[in-house]
């Protein structure tokens, strides 16, 4: 068989090669989440285990605040954000093609390439202009508007491979069988178009969710997100209660993932 | 014209279709075609892949709009209604079921958009899975049946709503041919029993011929002939339409007199014979005509008009081609069934006569 020999796994040197890079991956994640069974008070010296850390990250206040603050910012972005997308990848591949077609695609996935520091002091200033201009500071609401804008091209990729996958002349045949062009939207593109907009949204909330940079910047007093609250803590002298609230950040991410997987994979 | 008769039907009035691609220049897909299309009739539009089938028959269906003339459907212009607004249902070639619905949502999917009561949506959708042979399948989705049944479905669901017209664009092709040859039974008794106007779409000569009233042979964008299967299987209008159904035997003559409707022209080889002539086609001079390998007799060289020899001789069962050299130069193809104790056996090399009676030879227009 061809395949035998060319199969990566048969190569010397494979197993140790991915179990290097397995390692590399995982390791220190698996001795953080580890080490927030710790129960003594300095992070790197295990005396026992104990669930004493994850009590008091639970019962931080800051942490309170810092994850409704995230659960707003997060859920009302993705939604925005996945809307906003789901209207662009139809008028990116469902029409017929017009002028500026290509350059639309473009603007929409370029600030997947823009260094995100520069994002985050664009957007920092642009609300600091419409503050001194216009008075206007939304709180809260800045937050959610950076977040749905930086959201929009990574729900824009998976909803639109999905849209060039699908088959056209199934709107054809709807439209053949008398639905009219809303119809064919709700009864055959978007019931089609589901699973694209099921891994569009959770794409866009796992970004939003630990997404660092551009909300230190943007947040005001108040208004830290859990990445940004967990960065402020590493300042402090470092308990296993950092580790505690990592691993339930991490906790929260996997269930999100399997669920959105799940999903996925009942939709084929 | 200053009246329009309401005529029952599908008109096509000189329709013709122009593709204008940016940067590759225009392209003439269809040319003034003019059909008319009686009601209940199996009408198929035959040709050669790329002649324009596909898309006039989108343009029927509401998908592409001509650029010249008018389709008018039981006397009412339509070409200008999306497809929505056209009561004529298709057959897509890739039969394009919709993957998230089972069988019978499938077929109910029309008579839905219709605003159909719900009753009667149930009593229609039962009766066409009757139709189609596919009560047992029904909660289904539409990856889970074969493609024969994929295309019973896509047949049920563009019958349900009982369309004026039914198009099928090329609706057997991806079959295998024992399935093929059973869709096509399947196809004549559903028209039968419907009473649907049914516009079908093939490549295949043979299909065309033995399922429709009538046929339209087309090429590069134009209609060239049409007429019953045994109309244009018999007169060929041009070489095209001779060459493309069934095999030929073209040969070249001249006109001796002609009367409408026949002639008697003066082969190559001096020989005389008496040829149809297409309706309004006055000949003279130079002409060619064609006749079918199964309209040829071969016999005794002595007494025969035509004379050759025979090249090779080609066993297919239930009859054997002769493939002849007449005298001239020429080739000539003759088929003869092999009937028990009616055999001929013949050598290469060897002289033989053919004699072609009077009639089945017919003089072509170009
Ligand atoms: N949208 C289009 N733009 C340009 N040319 C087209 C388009 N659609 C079809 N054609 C051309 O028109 C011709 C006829 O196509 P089609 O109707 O599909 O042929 P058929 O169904 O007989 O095989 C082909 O040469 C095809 O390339
Ligand atoms: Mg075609």
């Amino acid at each position: 068989m061809a395949g035998r020999g060319t199969d990566v796994r048969r190569q010397p040197g494979f197993g140790l090669i991915a179990g290097l890079c397995l390692t590399i991956l995982y390791a220190p994640i698996l001795v953080l989440v580890i080490f927030a069974f710790n129960a003594n008070s300095i992070v790197s010296i295990w005396t026992g285990v104990s669930l004493d850390w994850f009590a008091k990250a639970l019962d931080n206040e800051g942490f309170h605040q810092a994850a409704t603050n995230t659960m707003i910012v997060s859920i009302t972005a993705t939604i925005i954000a996945t809307m906003a997308a789901t209207a662009a990848a139809l008028g990116t591949t469902r029409v017929r093609s017009w002028r500026g077609q290509s350059a639309a695609y473009m603007t929409i996935s370029l600030p997947l390439m823009v260094p995100e520091i520069i994002t985050a002091v664009a957007t920092l200033s642009f609300f600091a202009l419409v503050a001194s201009v216009f008075g206007i500071n939304l709180g809260l609401g800045n937050l959610i508007v950076a977040h749905t804008v930086f959201c929009i091209p990574f729900a824009y990729m998976p909803i639109r491979a999905r849209l060039e996958d699908m088959d056209l002349t199934l709107d054809h045949a709807a439209a053949d069988l008398y639905a009219t062009p809303w119809m064919t939207f709700r009864r055959v593109t978007l019931p089609l178009l589901a699973p694209g907009i099921v891994s569009g949204a959770a794409l866009a909330f796992i970004v939003s969710f630990d997404d660092f940079t551009i909300s230190q910047l943007v947040a005001g007093p108040g208004q830290q997100t859990l990445p940004v609250f967990i960065w402020s803590m590493t300042r402090r002298p470092m308990t296993p209660e950092l580790n505690a609230m990592c691993a339930i950040l991490l906790g929260i991410s996997i269930l999100f993932i399997s669920f959105s997987a799940l999903i996925g994979q009942r939709r084929r | 014209m200053s009246s329009v008769v309401a005529k029952a039907g599908l008109e096509i009035r000189n329709v013709g279709k122009l593709f204008t691609q940016p940067g590759k220049g225009d392209f003439r897909a269809l040319d003034d075609v003019s059909l008319f299309i009686k009601p209940n009739e199996f009408f198929t539009l035959l040709g050669p892949s790329g002649c324009g089938k596909t898309t006039l028959l989108r343009m029927i269906a509401g998908f592409e709009y001509p650029t010249e003339g008018e389709i008018r459907l039981n006397g009412d212009e339509i070409s200008d209604l999306p497809p929505y607004q056209r009561p004529i249902n298709t057959v897509f070639q890739n039969y394009a079921l919709f993957p998230h619905l089972t069988v019978d949502q499938n077929i109910a999917f029309g008579l839905e958009m219709l605003r159909r009561p719900k009753g009667e949506i149930d009593k229609t959708v039962d009766e066409m899975l009757r139709l189609v042979k596919m009560t047992e399948m029904r909660g289904r989705k539409t990856s889970q049946i074969s493609g024969g049944q994929q295309q019973r479905v896509a047949l049920a669901r563009a019958l349900a709503p009982h369309p004026k017209v039914l198009l099928l664009d090329e609706p057997l092709s991806a079959l295998d041919l024992k399935l093929r040859k059973e869709m096509q039974i399947e196809l004549k008794r559903l028209q039968h029993e419907t009473g649907i106007t049914f516009v079908f779409v093939t490549h295949d000569q043979e299909e065309a011929l033995t399922m429709s009233d009538r046929i339209a042979v087309m090429s590069a964008g134009k209609v060239l002939q049409v007429g019953s299967p045994r109309d244009i299987y018999d007169h060929p209008a041009n070489r095209f339409v001779a060459n493309f159904i069934g095999e030929t035997n073209f040969l070249t003559g001249t006109v001796l007199s002609a009367a409408p409707g026949r002639a008697d022209i003066k082969l190559g080889t001096g020989a005389v014979i008496a040829a149809g002539v297409p309706d309004g086609m006055t000949p003279a001079g130079e002409v060619t005509v064609v006749v079918r390998p199964e309209h040829a007799v071969i016999t005794d060289p002595e007494t025969a008009a035509v004379k050759g020899t025979v090249d090779t001789v080609v066993y297919f069962g239930t009859d054997t081609h002769y493939h002849l050299k007449l005298d001239s130069g020429a080739p000539f193809t003759v088929r003869q069934q092999n009937r028990r104790g009616r055999e001929v056996h013949l050598a290469a090399g060897q002289p033989v006569g053919i004699d072609i009676p009077g009639g089945v030879a017919q003089v072509l227009r170009d």
